[in-house]
């Protein structure tokens, strides 16, 4: 259960970043969870309003935008969805693949006031 | 397009650069049906380095010689939008990116040893540096929520060991082991050895700044944990199985358990031994030996 601290590090960030702007509070956060990012959903969407208690982002919107696993094929040339969690072409079923998402957790953007 | 008013912006518009940043500003100024002046400006692509922010701001000139202004982001609310597009995780990224050329530097090599708790890291760790003693100098920073047990085990192998306990946290962040290098990496080490916090789920998200994540799954746990806990089996590129001495004594699918691995991690390197007996230790030492250039 690490998502309680990837939220205050998601705090932590959106706040420094809006006291640079003179922000007085902010209202909205996108974040985009990869399939393979180790990030729960759930779980971060339960810490974020604690971690959020007190700071400019308490009351924020939290947006979370799931990204699939998308893998491009070295071996046929596809660009696949395997199911998670493997990480085999869907297509032809080779290991020679490069993972093009999934595996980032991101902070997209913020809305302030 | 103008949310309040429905007119667009494109009347004068210029660019401007300077110290690192770029703006793009456009002006418009129109009369409105109700014979309001509205000016806008839009000025967008802030920030070289720094977030990117649109900002569009209005000033409305009405008939009485009163002038509003208000300032809102492209949704219309009274809002600032600020693209950021960074890694929720940056504080530590940065960290480990400093990790990594400080230990460059000195032409040492790091792993990073993630598994469960009771998987056989410390013993593996313990026949691994008596077996590259005097051939490759070793340091290990262990982590552990609370004693100093393992580093105790692991002193008199000829290796500096420091403990790091997290108290409360479930794995190491790269600060931590930031904070520990220069105590622990001494002249004549070429190979530090970061032994986790015993945890299949979170060492997984935190870059320490090493080479290489290695991944330890012992065949007492049961073949199928590359799929339970994917995230850290696809993000290591090597794996250890360990206790294999035990295999006649349990139901453990071997060749399973390298299907769930190569099925998250294709390309992973893995080694199967037993610390205990010493079955394949001396393909793991060589490979390490060969990591640091040996």
């Amino acid at each position: 259960m690490h998502e309680l601290g990837m939220a205050s590090a998601l705090i932590d960030q959106v706040g420094e970043i809006a006291r640079r702007e003179g922000a007085t509070r902010i209202a909205r956060i996108e974040v985009r969870i990869g399939a393979l990012s180790g990030v729960d959903r759930d779980a971060f969407a339960f810490a974020f309003p604690i971690a959020a208690e007190g700071g400019l982002a308490e009351g924020a919107v939290l947006d979370i935008e799931d990204v699939p696993l998308v893998v491009d094929c070295r071996a046929c040339g596809a660009s696949t969805r395997p199911e998670y969690p493997i990480v085999l072409c869907a297509a032809c079923g080779s290991g020679d693949v490069a993972v093009v998402s999934g595996e980032d957790f991101r902070i997209i953007a913020m809305e302030v006031e | 397009m103008c949310r309040d008013c429905g007119c667009e912006a494109g009347n004068a518009r210029a660019f401007f650069e300077g110290n690192g940043a770029k703006a793009d500003v456009e002006t418009k100024v129109d009369a409105g049906p109700d014979g309001t002046i509205h000016i806008h400006v839009e000025i967008s692509g802030l920030g070289g380095k720094g977030p990117r922010e649109h900002r569009h701001s209005h000033e409305h000139s009405h008939g009485d010689g009163q002038v509003h202004s208000h300032e809102h982001g492209e949704g219309g609310e009274a809002h600032k939008r600020i693209e950021l597009e960074t890694r929720v995780l940056e504080r530590n990224d940065r960290a480990a990116l400093r990790n990594r050329e400080w230990l460059d530097a000195r032409g040492v090599v790091a792993v990073n040893l993630i598994s469960s708790p009771g998987s056989g890291k410390t013993l593996l760790l313990e026949r691994t540096l008596e077996a590259l003693r005097g051939v490759v100098g070793c340091a290990v920073i262990t982590g552990d929520q609370s004693t100093d047990n393992d580093a105790r085990r692991l002193a008199g192998k000829g290796a500096p060991v420091v403990q790091i306990e997290t108290r409360a946290a479930c794995h190491l962040n790269a600060e931590q082991v930031g904070a520990q290098l220069e105590r622990v990496v001494t002249d004549g080490v070429r190979l530090l050895v970061i032994e986790n916090v015993g945890n299949l789920v979170c060492p997984a998200a935190f870059d320490l700044g090493e080479r290489r994540k290695i991944a330890l799954l012992s065949v007492a746990e049961g073949e199928d944990k590359p799929l339970k806990y994917p995230v850290l089996f696809h993000d290591a590129p090597v794996c250890v199985i360990t206790k294999i001495d035990l295999l006649p004594h349990l139901d453990f699918d071997l060749a399973r358990c390298r299907e769930a691995l190569r099925g998250v991690r294709p390309d992973v390197t893995l080694f199967e031994l037993s610390a205990r007996t010493g079955e394949g230790m001396a393909a793991w030492i060589d490979y390490l030996a060969h990591l640091v250039g040996r």
